[in-house]
């Protein structure tokens, strides 16, 4: 069994004749900004991280397409589950430049209260669920979201993003296997990004990549060009459709290429060549829109300058504000481990607080 | 008021839990239409239907993080995991997701559930049929952890779980779910959590347990009374939170301690316990904190009858620490 992966958009950013999408200028356009930005704020990240201002970065450079076509082929509410290298859609979703860099910097304007890493990102309002660094423990999760929503029949849909990494944990295996068995809406989508830190492919699997995982436990299943938005954008929505006719769930595999390091505690020049990064630059998802756009005439050098111009001014107006916000306070350390404050954890900040006190 | 035994009464809170709120569900290995190897849910599938209670795969990491994903939908969910012994395959979904979700998210998600488990050994059960996994659990922050002693506690106890917004362990003592009986009104109560019962008033010495336990500990402790020992004796109910007050009053009252579990002595809850009442209780003790507890073995089948720390271990404890 072989899966061949669906493209549309070639290396020129051309689509084939005669091919369809519903997707507006206005919204290919949006597609290609957050794109940008994605890249642009992990960028700043990364360096900010150098400097000692955020303390871990997670970039997703390369992979841009994955995550913002596949959000814009959803409904805004339809709730996310994240590994961990899909900013692009929370982005997508609206979160600003200065609310991420908040979260970034793990500052009290930060929705997890500065309580994990940085690049562990969720926000309610942008229906996108708190990243965890536990592998795959967000697939099953996002199967049991999927029933609820099923059983108080909402309009809504699951979509949980990991790597093929994490399609070894047991995680993945249970979690498929309950959305299939209860026909739960929910999509998992797996970027196959090459890598897993340092470990290739051929050491996460013998077989076929992903896809074929799918099909064994008896969902619909699609292998697409992850770095081609037309692709990613179609098949989730074809995704969507299937999971509200009650069909669901589906798997995407998303073939893709991890650019960058793995985060800003890795070196991959110690585990892969140069050259190989190169042969992926032709095929950068960011790259390929531009070229579509600038052949529809929707976008040109000029549009471009202006934009990248008006979008840093907006990413470092974020951080800054970012840097300006104070630490959480020392309470929020002790809070929301239950619904409700128990007397240890009452007695233990009480003598923290002492101790803070005698300090000053 | 009619008689139930454990297995009733917790069925009979999971009807009312279903009557009264349409966001709880109920689900596990052979939960649904069989009704539960114990029989525990017996019924719910019939009258609220299978999407509210069903049959799961045989993944416990499965059902757990299938329970998070319903809980963070809004819906109340009530796994149960067949023996507590075969929790473990959940456990990174229990102690890095569920019990994290709320710190975790910032408040923005909750998970609200009761986790449901047999416990504890005296079924011949052998190694995997009858540990006792409390620590494992008290050790993590984010999940509370009850265990009722008999009928009564266990409707009550259980409703108050289902009610509140916290991931919750609830561990039944699958040895007396049959063997104890008690009067149980058919009606919606709850039993507040964090609240030990003072099951026997005594002057001379606190006897601390839960579970399965606290019977043996009231055996022990009519036994102590017929040689002039009277003896307090303290249900915890609940582990976590714990309700120290209950507990540090009695001791320092008695100014005498035993405490008493299945689980093995080391690093079981009871050393717990034991730091916490000397240091709150110092100068009211007149002899050491004795444990009486399992040994620090696997579960030997064979052995089980000398494992477990039954009424007479128990009363020897007692007499050691009266004598000391």
């Amino acid at each position: 069994m072989k899966f061949e992966t669906i493209s549309y958009l070639d290396l020129e950013g051309n689509l084939p004749s005669g091919f369809k999408h519903d997707i507006s200028d206005e919204t290919l356009i949006r597609a290609y900004k957050i794109m940008q930005l994605t890249r642009r704020i992990d960028e700043r990240m990364i360096t900010l991280q150098r400097q000692g201002v955020v303390n871990f970065v997670i970039g997703s450079r390369g992979e841009e397409g994955c995550s913002v076509a596949s959000a814009m082929a959803l409904k805004p509410d339809d709730l996310l589950y994240f590994q961990y290298r899909e900013q692009g859609a929370i982005l997508w979703r609206g979160m600003t430049p200065e609310e991420y860099s908040h979260h970034m910097l793990l500052n009290e304007k930060d929705p997890s209260k500065g309580r994990q890493m940085s690049n562990h990102y969720g926000s309610k309002k942008h229906a996108s669920m708190t990243v965890s660094s536990t592998l795959a423990t967000q697939i099953p999760q996002a199967a049991g979201a999927a029933y609820a929503m099923k059983i108080q029949k909402k309009d809504m849909v699951s979509l949980c993003y990991f790597a093929e990494g994490a399609a070894s944990e047991g995680d993945f295996h249970a979690g498929l296997n309950f959305a299939a068995v209860y026909k739960c809406p929910v999509i998992f989508f797996c970027r196959n990004n090459h890598y897993a830190i340092s470990t290739p492919r051929k050491f996460q699997y013998a077989g076929d990549g992903i896809a074929p995982r799918g099909v064994a436990y008896g969902m619909q299943t699609f292998r697409v060009d992850g770095n081609d938005i037309f692709a990613v954008y179609d098949i989730t929505k074809k995704a969507r459709e299937i999971c509200m006719k009650g069909e669901g769930p589906v798997l995407i595999e998303a073939m893709t290429y991890r650019v960058g390091p793995h985060s800003t505690a890795d070196d991959p020049t110690r585990y892969r060549k140069d050259e190989e990064v190169c042969d992926w630059d032709p095929k950068c998802p960011v790259l390929r829109l531009k070229l579509h756009l600038i052949k529809k005439g929707l976008w040109n050098d000029e549009k471009d300058k202006a934009f990248k111009d008006a979008m840093h001014q907006e990413v470092e107006a974020g951080i800054e504000v970012a840097r300006n916000t104070p630490k959480p306070s020392l309470e929020t350390m002790f809070q929301d481990v239950y619904a409700d404050m128990p007397w240890n954890l009452q007695e233990q900040y009480e003598f923290l607080q002492a101790l803070e006190k005698e300090k000053n | 008021m009619p008689v139930m035994n454990i297995i009733e009464a917790i069925n009979n809170a999971l009807h009312i839990a279903f009557e009264t709120d349409d966001r709880v569900i109920t689900f596990g290995e052979d939960v649904g239409f069989f009704g539960g190897v114990f029989r525990a849910t017996v019924g719910l599938q019939e009258k609220y239907g299978v999407e509210r209670c069903f049959d799961t795969p045989i993944s416990e990491l499965g059902i757990m993080g299938f329970a998070m994903g319903c809980a963070q939908m809004g819906l109340k969910p009530i796994p149960e995991i067949q023996f507590a012994d075969y929790i473990f395959p959940g456990y990174d979904q229990i102690v890095n997701e569920i019990a994290k979700g709320r710190y975790r998210t910032g408040n923005q998600w909750g998970n609200g559930m009761v986790i449901r488990t047999p416990y504890g050994g005296g079924i011949h059960g052998g190694h995997y049929h009858s540990q006792s996994i409390e620590a494992q659990f008290l050790h993590t922050p984010g999940i509370k952890v009850v265990v009722p002693s008999d009928p009564y506690e266990a409707k009550g106890l259980l409703l108050s779980c289902i009610r509140a917004d916290d991931p919750i362990l609830f561990m039944e003592p699958k040895r007396i779910y049959r063997a104890s009986k008690a009067e149980v009104p058919l009606e919606d109560y709850m039993i507040p959590l964090g609240k030990a019962k003072v099951a026997k008033t005594g002057e001379h010495l606190t006897l601390i347990g839960y579970g399965a336990q606290h019977h043996q500990n009231m055996t022990a402790a009519a036994e102590a009374e017929k040689m002039g020992i009277s003896v307090e004796v303290l249900d915890l109910r609940t582990l976590n939170p714990l309700d120290i007050e209950t507990i540090t009053a009695s001791v320092k009252k008695t100014g005498r301690c035993v405490v008493a579990h299945e689980a093995p002595i080391t690093g079981g809850f009871g050393g717990e316990l034991t730091a916490l009442i000397q240091q709150r209780c110092f100068l009211h003790l007149e002899a050491p904190i004795n444990r009486c507890c399992g040994f620090d073995t696997p579960y030997s089948n064979a052995h089980e009858k000398r494992y477990l720390p039954d009424s007479p271990r128990v009363l020897m404890s007692i007499l050691e620490t009266m004598k000391y």
